[in-house]
């Protein structure tokens, strides 16, 4: 699916095609590798897909053009989906996805920087991406770039205090080049959101701090296609997109299952989780 | 034996002119910081200055003054000022972040090592008011621990300019250096140990003293002690070598091993905590090299409280009297 030309606006059948086909390649890896995070991998399938398939401006021949958007995965375990989609796109082989996880891979359980064509940060030390993202994105508004900044953030990492350092910061520069996504799936490592330390109400809070906020569901191609690509939400502010998602998405055995944040999927497992995906073609 | 005080213009092992000169204060290393950033400013666009809320201090505001554009005061968010510094160095600019180091090192040690170590971006640190010199602030405001923190990232260069000129020359330095560097600087006015002019090199160690028969090795504002403690043993009959090692991070292992060679005992003498600092990282070349006897001086498992910088120093050993001692266990 390389040949797709970048920052092109929306093509809601390619994006679909490229979400499954994101899925897939996670199951299989997070399989291979009896790796865990495939919930979350899961639930911001879709958004990569619409962020891949046409809203970044990206060129996979040559991954450090200086005048490309930014995209940081701040919630670096959720790296097998990133992967894919970058492998998909052209940045590196797809045979590089047989080897995640495994002695010597480029690829390893979380987002390294060095070494992968497309990855903008080292991440999976939670709470970082956003930073790096203020800083990238101040950096581009200075010198009057053209460039916009995209982070992509789970809801547990919104514990951490840096990300409100960084939720703070924004709005005081007026970064409306960056963009931040909230992979809202209200599942964390061990327990709900709720249980664990509730974020309610997420986007009166994001508003309060001065972000211009769009909830949408993330699994709406429609939505996200409409949230993605009229941005900024309000010039001179940064914007906030909160996805609602489903923590195991696509797969139903999988889906808004606590025990999917660490579990691999065994042979039975992947057998009929790709058969399910085949289906919904 | 040479009387008086002795000054090295030359990189080690090199001939070395020596001078005599009665002690003079020059600036705090902190200040040279600042006057080295406004002068950067100007020669280098891409230069960019990140505080968090203490410009006065680390002067930094010399930067701000001149150029306000290029200049960003985080507000007091040292996680968020050094994961953005990151983000400044991968679009292309050189950032120097700045803040006292007990808050620049020690809060954000986890943003240090996965948003600037691992990608090893171009990100300079400053900390400020480092040691316990800054005084009567205590001990929350003391790094004591921030060049082991340093050390262990990996890649990371790591500079102690123990006077301004060595500052000035250091920092300039670091803006033309590809990678990580930690600078260290301190609060008070320092005695001048450097001829104006004179030219400093990452990883090359300034032998400041010639002598035979033990070596100080020494940092930061240490370096004027070690001086003064070779000029007491003079009397003492010890010929005392003395070293500045203004880069502990690469180590220069050709001045140590030179050292442990030619004068067969070595103390080191830094205002930090002697675990993982000057001492470990010296020891580590000393053993792997040619073992020697060794002593070191600096703090030793403590917190200091408050104090002036001449009270604390005497209470924690970081005198030159402390160094003469620590000379007469190893001779």
């Amino acid at each position: 699916m390389g040949a797709r030309k970048t920052g092109i606006g929306s093509d809601m059948q390619w994006s679909e095609a490229l979400a499954k086909k994101i899925r897939c390649h996670v199951l299989k890896m997070t399989h291979r590798a009896k790796s865990a995070h495939v919930g979350t991998s899961l639930s911001m399938a879709d958004l990569l897909a619409v962020l891949y398939g046409g809203v970044l401006r990206v060129d996979p021949s040559s991954p450090d053009w200086p005048d490309r958007d930014r995209f940081i995965l701040s919630k670096g375990h959720g790296c097998a989906s990133l992967y894919a989609v970058l492998a998909e796109r052209g940045f590196f082989p797809l045979a590089w996805l047989d080897d995640f996880y495994q002695d010597g891979s480029h690829l390893a359980g979380h987002v390294t920087h060095t070494g992968v064509p497309g990855v903008d940060a080292s991440t999976g030390a939670l709470g970082h991406g956003l930073s790096i993202g203020c800083g990238m994105a101040l950096a581009g508004q200075r010198d009057s770039q053209s460039y916009r900044v995209f982070t992509l953030l789970s809801d547990g990492e919104c514990d951490e205090g840096s990300i409100w350092e960084a939720v703070l910061f924004a709005p005081h520069h007026r970064l409306d080049n960056l963009v931040a996504i909230v992979d809202y799936n209200k599942i964390q490592s061990l327990g709900t959101v709720k249980e664990v330390l509730d974020l309610d109400p997420l986007a009166v809070k994001w508003e309060s701090f001065g972000w211009a906020v769009r909830e949408i569901d993330g699994h709406n191609f429609g939505e996200i296609e409409d949230a993605l690509t009229n941005l900024p939400i309000r010039t001179g502010q940064p914007s906030c997109v909160i996805a609602h998602t489903v923590k195991g998405k696509g797969v139903s055995a999988m889906e808004n299952k606590l025990l999917w944040h660490y579990r691999s999927p065994d042979e039975e497992e992947l057998r009929q989780a790709l058969a399910e995906l085949e289906l919904s073609e | 034996m040479i009387r008086g005080r002795t000054y090295l213009v030359k990189n080690y092992l090199e001939e070395f002119p020596v001078t005599t000169r009665e002690k003079k204060m020059g600036l705090a290393t902190r200040d040279a910081y600042g006057l080295a950033l406004a002068e950067l400013g100007k020669e280098n666009p891409n230069v960019v200055v990140l505080d968090g809320d203490v410009s006065g201090s680390t002067k930094s505001r010399m930067f701000a003054k001149e150029f306000p554009d290029r200049f960003f005061n985080f507000g007091i968010a040292e996680a968020n000022l050094v994961s953005a510094a990151a983000g400044f160095a991968s679009c292309g600019k050189i950032p120097f972040a700045s803040s006292f180091s007990a808050f620049l090192m020690c809060k954000t040690y986890d943003q240090l090592r996965m948003s600037v170590a691992n990608p090893h971006l171009n990100v300079k640190l400053c900390g400020s008011h480092s040691g316990i010199s800054l005084g009567q602030d205590g001990a929350s405001q003391m790094a004591v621990e921030d060049i082991a923190l340093a050390c262990s990232l990996p890649k990371f260069t790591v500079l102690v300019p123990s006077d301004e000129i060595a500052a000035r020359a250091l920092v300039k330095r670091a803006a033309k250096y590809q990678g990580p560097v930690f600078i260290r600087t301190s609060r008070p006015n320092t005695p001048l140990i450097y001829a104006p002019g004179e030219s400093f090199e990452i990883g090359r160690a300034k032998l400041l003293r010639p002598g035979k028969d033990v070596t100080v090795i020494a940092i930061g504002m240490m370096v004027w002690e070690a001086l003064e403690a070779a000029e007491l043993c003079v009397d003492k009959g010890i010929d005392v070598r003395v070293i500045d090692m203004h880069t502990v991070k690469p180590l220069d292992e050709a001045a140590v091993i030179a050292a442990a060679k030619e004068t067969g005992a070595i103390v080191t003498a830094e205002e930090h905590l002697i675990d993982g600092g000057l001492g470990s990282r010296v020891a580590q070349a000393v053993v792997q090299n040619h073992p020697v006897p060794m002593e070191f001086v600096g703090l030793k498992n403590t917190y200091a409280e408050s104090g002036t910088p001449a009270q604390l120093f005497e209470r924690y050993g970081l005198t030159a009297k402390a160094i003469v001692e620590a000379i007469e266990t190893v001779c």
